[in-house]
C-alpha cells in the first residue's frame, strides 16, 4: 500500500531539487559567459594598458639597443597576496614585429601566445589552453599578447557554481524535514477522518459531520455519507423485513398451535380428525408464506439491473404449469402454442417468479372446472404476456391496494397470505417490466406482463 | 357464557372457536370488521377476542366504536403486534386484556374468564350460591362438596344464572348464551335443561317467574 504522505514528499522534493538543478544549471551557464565576458575585457583592457605604456619609442628603442630581455627580467617585482588559486591569472609578453621577444611577465611561456596579429584568439602550449588578446603596435613595432590561462578561468566558475550548490546540498536535507512535516501537516484532516472512521461502531451508520474540514476532504465525505445512507438504507429494510416476516410467521404459528391443543384437549375424535386436518393445511399454508417470504428477501437483495438473459417464455410457462400442476387439480391451465419460441431478454429469475405467483393467483381463484390461459401479444411499443383465469376478477375499489403486502381482498383465497401479487410487481419492478390487472369483461381476471421492446427484441 | 371471536385468519378463527367451545364457552366467529360490527350491534355476548390486523381495518377502530357507545363488554386483543407501544395503544383504547400470538388456548380461556368476573365484580374465580359451588376454570359444579355432572348446556345455563344472582334470564336470552349462530336451536330446549338441573340440584334452586323468565331461587 503507498502512502500518500510519501508519494506526495517524493514528488515535492524531487520537483524541488529539479528546480534548484535547472537554477543551478542556469547559474552555471550564465555565470560562465559573464565571467568570460569581463576577462575578456580585462584582457583587452590589460593589453591596451601595456600598449600604452610603451608609447615612447625611445624607451623602447634605448631598451631594446641594450638588451633584448632586460625589461622583463628587471621589472620591478610587485609582492602579491598569496592567492594559490587565482595567482598569475595574467600573461604578457611584448614581441618586436620581427619576431624577438622582447618581454615577458612571470606567468608567460616562452613561446608565443598568439600567432596572429590582433584581437582574441585561443592556442594550445605545453597542453593548457589560452586565451590571448593582441595588439599590434606599428609605429613602435611592437606587439603586445595579453593571455589568461582557460584553466584558471574554469576554476574560477566552478568555485562560482561550487559556491552556489554547496549550500544547496546542506538545506535540501533541511527541506526534506521541513516538506515531510508540512505534508504530515496538511494531511492532518484526512488522518481524522481515517481516525474517526476507525473509531466507529459497526452499527453506526450516522452521516460524518461536514466541519472544518477541506475542500479536497469535503467529496470524499460526501459520498462515504451516500454510501452510509445506503447502507443505512439496506440494513434499515432487512430489519423490517426481519420484523415483518416474524411478524407474519405468528398469525399461523397460533392458528397451528390453537387447533394442536384443540386436538389434544378434545375427546371428540370428529373434532380431533378436523383440527388435524387444519394443522396440516395450516403447515402447508405456513410453508408457503415462508417460501413467499424467502422470494421477497431473494427480490429485496436483487440489485435492480442484473444482465438480463434471453430466455423461452413459453418454455418457461409449461414448466411452471408442470411445476404448478399438484396444486391445480380442477383447473386446466393452458400455454398458448404460439408464444413457443417467443423469447424476451430479462432476468430468468425474477420473471419466474412474477409469472409462478401469478399462475398461483390464477389457479387459486378459479372455480373447478374453469380454464386459466396464457397468451402473448403486441400492443404498440410493448409485449404483453397475460394470464387470463376465470375467477371472481378484483372488486374495482380493491384494485390500488392489491399490490398492498399482505393485502388480501374480498375474494381471497384459502391459500393465499396477501404476499403474491406484492412479490409480483416488485420482480417485475427489478427487470423494467409492469404489472397490469384488469377485470374481464367476461369474468375474471387478466393479470399482464407489460415489457418495453428492448426487453422483447 | 358467549363469546365473539374476531380474526381473519381461517385456521386460527376455527381453533378458537373450537377450541374456546371445549373450554365451555359459547363461541361465534367473524373474519371482519364489518362482520364484527354486525355482531355486537345484536350485543348478547358477554366477551370479545379481538385480532388486531383485519382485511378490511384496525381491531382498534371496532374497539373504539364500542367504547364510544358506551359498551362495557370485556375485550382481550389477540395480536401479532406486541411491543409495549403496541400494548399501550390498545390497551388505551379500552382493551381489557392484551395477548401477544402465538398464545396458549389455556391461557385466552383463563383470560377470558378473569374479564367476566371482573366485569361483575366478583374476586373469587368460583361462583358460589348457597351450597352451590361452580368452578368456571374447571367446568365443575359441587353441591354440598360432591361433585355433579351437569352436561354442556346444563352447565352454560347454569353458569350464567350464578355469575348474576337475582336476574331474571328470560328464554331466548338464555338461548343467546347457549347457542352459536350455526348452532340450531331445539324449541323447549330450555325448559328441558332446566328441568334436568331441577332433577339434579334439588327442585327450589331455579324459579320460574311466570312469563318473565328464571332466576336463582332460595337464599343466596
Amino acid at each position: 500500500m503507498q502512502s500518500l504522505r510519501a508519494r506526495l514528499f517524493a514528488i515535492l522534493l524531487i520537483t524541488t531539487g529539479l528546480l534548484w538543478l535547472s537554477a543551478t544549471v542556469w547559474i552555471f551557464l550564465s555565470t560562465r559567459a559573464e565571467v568570460e565576458r569581463v576577462l575578456d575585457a580585462r584582457l583587452m583592457e590589460a593589453a591596451r594598458m601595456v600598449n600604452s605604456l610603451i608609447v615612447s619609442p625611445d624607451m623602447m628603442k634605448e631598451e631594446g639597443d641594450t638588451h633584448a630581455n632586460r625589461p622583463a627580467q628587471s621589472a620591478i617585482r610587485i609582492p602579491l597576496l598569496e592567492h594559490p588559486h587565482y595567482d598569475r591569472q595574467l600573461s604578457c609578453q611584448i614581441w618586436s614585429l620581427d619576431g624577438t621577444l622582447i618581454g615577458k611577465s612571470d606567468s608567460a611561456p616562452d613561446t608565443t601566445l598568439a600567432p596572429h596579429a590582433m584581437g582574441f584568439s585561443e592556442t594550445v602550449i605545453n597542453g593548457e589552453t589560452w586565451r590571448v588578446f593582441a595588439v599590434e603596435n606599428a609605429s613602435l613595432g611592437v606587439r603586445v599578447l595579453v593571455g589568461d590561462n582557460l584553466r584558471i578561468r574554469d576554476r574560477l566558475v566552478n568555485d562560482l557554481v561550487k559556491g552556489l550548490l554547496l549550500p544547496a546540498l546542506l538545506i535540501i536535507p533541511l527541506l526534506a524535514v521541513l516538506i515531510w512535516l508540512c505534508v504530515g501537516r496538511g494531511l492532518a484532516p484526512l488522518r481524522k477522518l481515517a481516525g474517526d472512521l476507525a473509531a466507529r461502531e459497526a452499527s453506526d451508520l450516522h452521516a460524518i459531520e461536514d466541519t472544518g474540514t477541506t475542500r479536497e476532504i469535503s467529496p470524499v465525505l460526501k459520498s462515504l455519507n451516500g454510501l452510509f445512507a445506503r447502507v443505512a438504507g439496506a440494513r434499515e429494510r432487512e430489519q423490517n423485513f426481519i420484523a415483518f416476516a416474524a411478524h407474519e410467521l405468528r398469525t399461523p404459528l397460533a392458528g397451528l398451535k390453537t387447533q394442536a391443543q384443540v386436538a389434544l384437549a378434545s375427546n371428540d375424535g370428529e373434532i380431533r380428525e378436523k383440527a388435524l386436518g387444519q394443522i396440516v393445511a395450516g403447515v402447508d399454508r405456513t410453508g408457503k408464506l415462508v417460501r413467499q417470504l424467502l422470494d421477497i428477501a431473494s427480490v429485496e437483495a436483487t440489485e435492480s439491473g442484473r444482465p438480463a438473459a434471453g430466455f423461452d417464455v413459453g418454455e418457461m410457462l409449461t414448466s411452471l404449469r408442470t411445476e404448478l400442476a399438484g396444486q391445480a387439480r380442477r383447473v386446466d391451465v393452458v400455454v398458448d402454442g404460439a408464444m413457443s419460441g417467443l423469447r424476451i431478454n430479462m432476468d430468468p429469475d425474477l420473471f419466474r417468479l412474477a409469472a409462478r405467483n401469478l399462475l398461483e393467483n390464477a389457479i387459486n381463484h378459479s372455480p373447478p372446472g374453469a380454464m386459466v390461459s396464457c397468451h402473448a401479444e403486441i400492443r404498440g411499443q410493448h409485449l404483453v404476456i397475460a394470464i387470463d383465469d376465470e375467477g371472481p376478477g378484483i372488486p374495482e375499489e380493491e384494485m390500488p391496494r392489491v399490490t398492498e403486502r399482505f393485502f388480501r381482498g374480498r375474494f381471497k383465497a384459502a391459500a393465499g397470505s396477501g404476499l403474491g401479487l406484492s412479490i409480483v410487481e416488485r420482480a417485475l419492478d427489478r427487470t423494467g417490466a409492469e404489472l397490469e390487472l384488469r377485470n374481464r369483461p367476461t369474468g375474471g381476471l387478466s393479470a399482464r406482463i407489460v415489457l418495453s421492446q428492448a426487453l422483447a427484441p | 357464557m358467549r363469546v365473539l371471536i374476531v380474526e381473519d385468519d381461517d385456521i386460527l378463527r376455527d381453533g378458537l372457536k373450537v377450541g374456546l367451545a371445549l373450554a365451555g364457552f359459547t363461541t361465534d366467529a367473524v373474519g371482519t370488521c364489518d362482520a364484527a360490527a354486525t355482531a355486537l350491534a345484536a350485543n348478547g355476548f358477554d366477551a370479545v377476542v379481538l385480532d388486531l390486523m383485519l382485511p378490511d381495518g384496525s381491531g382498534l377502530d371496532i374497539l373504539r366504536d364500542l367504547r364510544a357507545r358506551q359498551s362495557d363488554i370485556p375485550v382481550l386483543l389477540l395480536t401479532a403486534r406486541d411491543t409495549v407501544r403496541d400494548r399501550v395503544a390498545g390497551l388505551d383504547t379500552g382493551a381489557d386484556d392484551y395477548l401477544g400470538k402465538p398464545f396458549d388456548l389455556d391461557e385466552v380461556a383463563a383470560r377470558l374468564r378473569a374479564l367476566a368476573r371482573r366485569s361483575s365484580g366478583r374476586a373469587s374465580a368460583a361462583l358460589e350460591w348457597s351450597t352451590l359451588r361452580l368452578d368456571p376454570a374447571r367446568q365443575s359444579v359441587e353441591q354440598a362438596g360432591k361433585p355433579v355432572q351437569l352436561s354442556r348446556r346444563e352447565y352454560s345455563i347454569l353458569h350464567t344464572l350464578m355469575s348474576h344472582p337475582g336476574v331474571i334470564f328470560s328464554k331466548t336470552k338464555l338461548e343467546d348464551k347457549l347457542y352459536g349462530w350455526q348452532e340450531e336451536i331445539e324449541s323447549n330446549a330450555v325448559e328441558v335443561h332446566i328441568h334436568h338441573l331441577r332433577n339434579k340440584l334439588g327442585p327450589g334452586l331455579i324459579e320460574t317467574i311466570r312469563g318473565i323468565g328464571y332466576r336463582l331461587g332460595g337464599a343466596g
